[in-house]
């Protein structure tokens, strides 16, 4: 980590966009890593890098620059990794050239990543499942030979070859397992690892003694080639979840990692957020999300609270206005006080309350380890009465009755129960990606299946956040050509609403058009002012009239003419009416629960065909709507996308947000769908049900091999041949039926490629920013 | 029967260089990035 907060003069006459790069500029210098051989490593995620064009490009133009001493482009990761020599260049003209070259880039904080520790996990995992699958490939073979008739010293030779190799592969490979059954028993559970691990270590256990003592069977094959197959679904499980937390990594990249701290002598500094103290100013630029919680002390602006309270409507804020981190300063410059340190502040008291609504969740046990509650006990007395048994039988020759017990250990079919869950999990998670969902856990799918009621935020879920004009009283050409003029003068959402409302065409040219933060947008035409905005303030020039009611809204008027009121309404997210009418015919409750005003609330669920609906929730009421929802017995899913949201998308059983939404949110949430449509929520459950079907198709057909097989085992038939064949077909069975998942109908949108689900989510979130 | 002797090393022995290589393949950043190394190929650029 480098560390070299630059100074730079804070004089008012910064502009925006200034303001801006210099954030940015201090946003890369701190996200460096040093190497040792004392160039400094930067990562940029660069998120329209999309073909082998791009790379060339790219490294062609970065390679010559002065001071670059390595650049290489990752186009699966859409990243760029350069390493500069900090005393000649740094990275702000590394991300200068990359946006000159098309590709606007950010940089990704490597600390953040620990992205060294997980790819070593993640190789540690491949490796495991490559010497897995050299031994059970390697003692196969000699296996065949002991099988097709191989006696005598010959097999003896070539059982202690097997043993020579599967032992150290079952210690190396089998640690996996090993490890997390070993957790699992000290806490006093039982998940399927400690039948797996248990058959693995028996089975090897018991063939190193056949092999010793020149017996004629051993296990070695089966217990390699089945720690090869769960590792086949292990893996695969990592890479999911892998590229899940990639992709929401990087969309969380895009917030703000630190603040303009003004000092005491008018300095301008930028700190990163953990150094933030209360009492210090900190400057914050139109454009730019608040770093902490705070109090206005200087400046006037209208901010957009709408992720922090989901209000819809901006608020104006002025000195002693208090305001939460996160919310967006939207027209002019404030400077604040801080109120609490960060780790104190407004998003921190939501973090504590997720982990507490979080601990009701933490009760949920995963399918595969219900089965396994089952299952082992099953097996393992099983495994005991059979060695009873046949010590009674034999009259106590306890090798073979151990022998016996074992072999039906094996045969049992950890292995296709291992199987059987992860497989459509990642199956299922392929399909979601397809459809530019995120899912960050396998039992994720597995609660959204029996969700029975689904309960929606408003703004920013039901609706974009976006507002839209519904009632425009501009009608005349002249007053719309002035009115067009003033809106495409300013950013504030509300002038952005009426200039699309307006569309394109003639713009009149006026003269010393200026934003008046909290107000609206001014300028003198023809010489003559005219004035967007607040009523009140708009109603100040426009000609007299008693009958208007000055309170809210907004209007429009040039000096002495008619004020000419414009009605902002909210837009509602594509697919949203579709999406709920598919639940409530479903059978699923449909319920809105919103920290916005009644009247807005009311318009919508009108509007959406919901009966039932709460106003100006906080988040620990949002909560407590789902906690007396679970009283009742019901499961629910919740959808929503702010900070406020957040502690119910932890409490929820099974929760989405959508990719525009606040980082926390998307952290809580189960699911995360990057594209527009709320139709992602059905087709997520779509997808949802189809898996939890199949899983249970898969415990039915495990559970059919079994009767089978435990009958064959414990009459003691059972050879290593009979193992080694039931285990891998019983396996490909339960892989085949998993892959039925792939087929079946496509959801609406399945029709794009599984690549722009990336761009897409990281796209739309830079649009929101 | 002497056979076995000289082949099931060389076996043994192939299958460990397979493993091997791909171990070393894996650590030295191979599979980082598949798609664009599908791309880089076609990129006559010697560098």
């Amino acid at each position: 980590m480098t560390c070299c907060g630059g100074n730079i003069a804070a004089d008012g006459a910064v502009g925006v966009s200034a303001s801006a790069d210099f954030s940015r500029a201090e946003e890369l210098l701190h996200a460096g890593r040093e190497r040792n051989d004392g160039t400094v490593e930067y990562v940029f995620s660069a998120p329209d890098i999309h073909c082998g064009a791009c790379i060339s490009s790219i490294e062609r133009a970065i390679r010559p620059m002065h001071g670059v001493a390595y650049v290489r482009v990752n186009l699966s990761l859409r990243r760029v990794t350069v390493h500069l020599d900090p005393a000649v260049t740094g990275p702000i003209e590394v991300a200068g050239a990359l946006a000159a070259l098309g590709f606007p880039a950010r940089p990704v904080d490597l600390g953040d990543l620990d992205e060294l520790e997980r790819k070593r996990r993640d190789s540690e995992l491949l490796k495991s499942l490559a010497v897995a699958g050299f031994a059970s490939a390697n003692i196969m073979l000699l296996s065949v030979s002991v099988w097709s008739g191989a006696e005598g010293a010959t097999r003896d030779l070539f059982h202690l070859i097997s043993a020579l190799i599967a032992i150290p592969a079952v210690f190396y490979a089998g640690r996996v397992f090993f490890r997390s059954a070993w957790g699992a028993l000290r806490n006093g559970r039982v998940n399927m690892d400690v039948p797996i691990s248990l058959a693995i270590s028996l089975a090897t256990g018991m063939s190193l003694f056949e092999a010793l003592t020149g017996g004629d069977k051993t296990y070695f094959e089966a217990a390699t080639m089945l720690l090869f197959f769960l590792l086949i679904g292990r893996y695969l499980d990592q890479r999911m979840r892998e590229r899940v937390r990639t992709a929401v990594v990087q969309l969380s990249r895009l917030s703000a990692k630190g603040a303009n701290v003004l000092t005491a002598d008018g300095e301008m500094r930028y700190l990163p957020l953990d150094e933030i103290e209360p009492g210090m100013r900190v400057r914050v630029f139109a454009g730019e999300r608040l770093p902490v919680d705070g109090t206005v002390r200087t400046g006037l602006s209208d901010v957009d609270r709408s992720l922090v309270t989901g209000e819809s409507m901006p608020v104006t804020a002025q000195t002693g206005t208090a305001l939460e981190a996160g919310a967006m300063n939207l027209t002019g410059v404030l400077d604040i006080e801080v109120n609490n340190a960060a780790d104190k502040s407004f998003l921190a008291e939501v973090r504590a309350m997720m982990e507490a609504a979080e601990n009701g969740r933490g009760a949920y046990v995963r399918a595969a380890d219900r089965a396994a509650r089952l299952y082992a006990p099953f097996v393992h007395s099983l495994a005991a009465i059979a060695f009873v048994a046949w010590m009674v039988i034999t009259g106590g020759d306890w090798h073979t009755s151990l022998y016996i017990a074992i072999a039906l250990l094996i045969i049992t079919c950890p292995c296709a129960l291992g199987l059987a869950v992860p497989v459509v999990h990642v199956i299922g998670a392929t399909r979601l990606f397809e459809n530019g969902i995120l899912m960050k856990d396998g039992a994720a799918l597995e609660r959204l299946a029996e969700a029975d009621e689904a309960v929606f935020d408003k703004t920013g879920t039901l609706t974009t956040g976006t507002p839209t004009v519904t009632d425009c009283a501009i009608e005349r050409p002249a007053d719309i050509s002035v009115a067009r003029a003033l809106a495409a003068s300013s950013g504030h959402p509300a002038s952005r609403a009426i200039l699309t409302h307006l569309g394109t065409g003639a713009t009149a040219r006026g003269t010393g058009i200026a934003e008046r933060p909290g107000l609206g947008v001014e300028g003198i035409f023809s010489g003559r002012r005219a004035r967007l905005g607040r009523m009140a303030w708009v109603a100040e020039i426009a000609e007299r009239s008693d009958t208007q009611d000055a309170s809210g809204g907004l209007a429009f008027a040039i000096e002495g003419g008619p004020l000419l009121t414009v009605t902002l309404g909210e837009h509602v997210r594509d697919g949203a009416t579709a999406a709920i009418s598919a639940l409530q015919n479903a059978g699923i409750g449909t319920r809105i629960v919103s920290g916005d005003a009644a009247a807005q609330v009311a318009r919508l669920a009108g509007r959406l065909g919901v009966t039932e609906w709460h106003a100006d929730q906080s988040p620990a009421d949002k909560i407590a709507r789902i906690e007396a929802l679970r009283a009742e017995g019901r499961k629910v899913l919740f959808v929503g996308d702010g900070i406020n949201d957040a502690p119910a998308l932890a409490a929820g059983h099974v929760s989405m947000a959508p990719a525009s939404g606040s980082d926390v949110g998307r952290t809580a949430a189960d699911f995360v769908f990057t594209r527009d449509s709320l139709e992602a929520v059905t087709a997520a459950r779509g997808i949802a049900l189809r898996a939890q079907s199949l899983v249970k198709q898969n415990f039915g057909l495990t559970f059919a091999y079994n009767v089978i097989a435990v009958p064959i085992a414990m009459a003691g038939l059972v050879t290593p041949l009979v193992a080694a064949i039931a285990m891998s077909a019983s396996s490909i069975v339960v892989v085949l039926n998993s892959m039925r998942l792939t087929r079946g109908d496509p959801a609406p949108a399945a029709n794009r490629p599984a690549r722009s689900a990336l761009a897409v989510g990281t796209g739309s979130m830079e649009a929101a920013e | 029967m002497t056979l076995l002797t000289v082949l099931i090393p060389i076996a043994l022995f192939l299958g460990l260089l397979g493993l091997g290589a791909f171990i070393w393949s894996l650590n030295s950043g191979q599979y980082d990035d598949l798609d664009g190394a599908a791309a880089r190929i076609l990129d006559d650029d010697e560098d």
